[in-house]
């Protein structure tokens, strides 16, 4: 595990060297900078120094609290803890529609399969997959939150935080969590659907159904169970990412200052120390929920627990 | 005479597929009494599955068609609606399949599979359902059922899931046990001791069996009463006593051929019936075994009746040759290296 987050920050840090426009004291100094100016700037961040160095100097700070921005000296840790109570918001909230949604529609388009409902299902599934976030968050703010000059049926962006005032904290929330929630609906459908139509022809749903239980019961029991496992693993590296503040998109169009919202300022600035901190933040939640993914499995599949 | 439970009349069913109807079963009738075994052999994709499972209500589908009578009790169980069989599946008729690797939910305990299905029918408590589950595994020959009931399906040998299907099966005490090859996925010796224990059990549970096999071997030792299917009919049916002393359809020479045999001289090579099943989809015209059967004359492109033919009553079949003539060339078949010997 954590070879896998060293090696992440390795990469981080190799790309950002690599690509151009990346020295960042050329960038602090400005534009009527003295040679020395720069030389100096270089010496105060320990850019000067072997690559490797400056890489493990910087993973020192930031496990020690330390590591601050190259433009504005604010500390990373702290901006990345600023911003969890929004991502975690944004994450927990969106991971339930979701997952609710995307089990209730695959479900529904399984067992209707080949009728109306199921073909209604997989167009509309189909066309939330292809929707971009940033269009759709757009086109919600501009019709839903009053920019079109309709009433505004929700806030226009922006964070209330839950401490402060829960039932605003939820209002601001709906439509971020509806514009995130949607893209992974129409995927978890797609893919539970396909699952249920393989596990219905599994031998042990007829050992089921000859037992004289009702269908009802076969779905729930038999049928679910045994297809939910593939979408387990999905929710927890989806869920996962967008934890870690992978929901750039969805935090920037709403203005959330989360985690993925800061990821995107210092993306513009390139601004590497808080990028770092919030590419190893993203990491570790993939890591931690791989392992969360496989015990779960455990749990769900008894033929994989040890003896 | 013993209690009728199930008639089966000129029972139908015919699937539609893309490359067209398939007639699974054409036209198959029996009748079955407590306390009796009705054994029905044949190949692959000879309808004899088909048929338990239709019996069961289990291959309902929108591309099925049924046509005849499948009368359990009295009642005709083609005419029930799906939610209304769930009160016989299990209840009145309990199945056992072929795959026990497969049958069993590989993700719940025994004794909670075998407890739901007592639940499903009867209003009883967890704790005695458990009770029952045990009992049951008990009865089946699972050793040491208190813990073994909390055991998963991959921690049980092929021999005993196929016990803890039986014990399911037989949660609800059914009247009826149909057996679809229990024994097909095991091996030599666990069949024997589950051919007994289906005979055992069911003067135990006072039920009747219908025992399905492409194995006549097997069901030698329990069945009353035997149906040799073909390509979707009944083609010879009889007592166990018939179809192995006296059988009639050339067909069933060859299933007889070819079971190794201990008590005729040794052949070189078991008999093997040239050819495969004819398509469901586009039958031969008259007598469906005629492309593979080696007597095959004029009279077989029309299509022979299930007839009693020989002198013993209730012994029927599809064949057009002379009585006389298959006596005298059966051995041929059934066991060619003691003909040439004699």
């Amino acid at each position: 595990m954590i070879l896998v987050l060293l090696a992440v920050s390795f990469i981080v840090y190799l790309i950002f060297i690599v690509i151009p426009g990346g020295d960042p004291a050329l960038r602090i100094a400005g534009r009527t900078a003295t040679p020395a100016n720069i030389v100096s700037i270089r010496h105060n961040l320990g850019l000067d120094q072997n690559f490797v160095v400056q890489w493990w100097d910087m993973l020192k700070q930031l496990f020690t609290g330390q590591l601050v921005s190259y433009y504005n000296g604010t500390n990373v840790v702290q901006q990345i803890k600023d911003g969890i109570p929004v991502t975690f918001s944004l994450a927990i909230g969106a991971g339930i529609i979701w997952m609710g949604f995307g089990i209730l529609v695959g479900t529904i388009s399984a067992v209707t399969a080949g009728q109306v409902s199921d073909r209604v299902i997989t167009a509309v599934a189909l066309i939330g997959i292809s929707l971009p976030v940033a269009w759709l968050g757009l086109l919600a703010r501009y019709f839903l939150a009053g920019e079109k000059g309709w009433p505004a049926l929700f806030p226009d962006g922006g964070y209330v935080p839950l401490t402060t005032n829960p039932a605003q904290w939820f209002y601001h929330m709906i439509l971020p969590w509806l514009t995130l929630a949607i893209l992974f609906i129409g995927f978890y459908g797609r893919v539970l659907r396909s699952n249920i139509l393989d596990t219905i022809n599994e031998d042990f749903v007829r050992t089921a159904k000859a037992k004289g239980l009702t269908s009802r019961r076969i779905l729930r029991k038999h049928v679910l169970r045994a297809s939910l496992i593939p979408i387990v693993t999905l929710f927890g590296l989806d869920f996962a990412a967008v934890l870690g503040g992978g929901a750039i998109i969805t935090e920037v169009v709403y203005a959330l200052p989360g985690v993925g919202f800061y990821a995107a300022q210092s993306i513009q600035q390139q601004d590497l120390p808080p990028l770092m901190g919030v590419t190893l933040f993203g990491a570790m939640f993939i890591v931690v929920f791989t392992l969360l993914v496989d015990i779960a499995y455990a749990y769900l599949d008894p033929r994989i627990r040890l003896a | 005479m013993a209690e009728r439970l199930l008639e089966v009349n000129d029972l139908k069913v015919s699937f539609a597929t893309e490359d067209g109807i398939v007639n699974a079963v054409d036209g198959v009738s029996f009748q079955l009494e407590r306390g009796k075994v009705l054994g029905i052999v044949g190949e692959s994709g000879s309808g004899k599955s088909v048929t338990a499972m239709t019996l069961m209500g289990l291959t309902r589908g929108v591309n099925a068609r049924f046509e005849g009578e499948v009368l359990y009790k009295g009642t005709d169980l083609l005419k029930i609606s799906d939610s209304g069989m769930q009160d016989y599946r299990g209840n009145e008729l309990g199945m056992i399949f072929q795959d026990p690797m497969t049958s069993l939910n590989p993700v719940y305990r025994i004794g909670e599979q075998i407890a739901e299905a007592i639940q499903s029918h009867e209003k009883v408590d967890k704790r005695t359902a458990r009770a029952r589950t045990i009992e049951l595994l008990r009865q089946v020959g699972i050793p040491n059922p208190e813990s073994r009931v909390d055991n998963f399906p991959h921690e049980f040998s092929g021999g005993m899931r196929q016990r803890a299907m039986i014990a399911m099966a037989l949660s609800c005490n059914p009247s009826v046990l149909i057996a679809d090859e229990p024994t097909t996925a095991l091996d030599v010796t666990i069949q024997a001791q589950i051919v007994e224990l289906v005979s055992r059990l069911k003067d135990d549970f006072d039920s009747a069996v219908i025992f399905i096999t492409h194995d006549l071997g097997v069901i030698a030792e329990i069945a009353d009463e035997i149906i040799v299917m073909y390509a979707g009919r009944v083609v010879e049916r009889g007592s166990k006593r018939d179809l192995f002393y006296d059988p009639q359809m050339p067909y069933t020479w060859g299933l007889l051929g070819s079971i190794p045999r201990l008590d005729r001289p040794r052949v070189e090579r078991l008999h093997t019936i040239e050819g495969a099943p004819p398509s469901l989809i586009n039958m031969p015209e008259g007598c469906r075994f005629r492309p593979r059967c080696p007597h095959a004359f004029e009279k077989c492109k029309q299509e022979p009746g299930l007839e009693n033919r020989v002198e013993t009553p209730g012994h029927l079949d599809r064949c057009w040759l002379d009585v006389e003539f298959k006596r005298a060339h059966r051995e041929e078949t059934i066991s060619p290296g003691s003909a040439e010997a004699a």
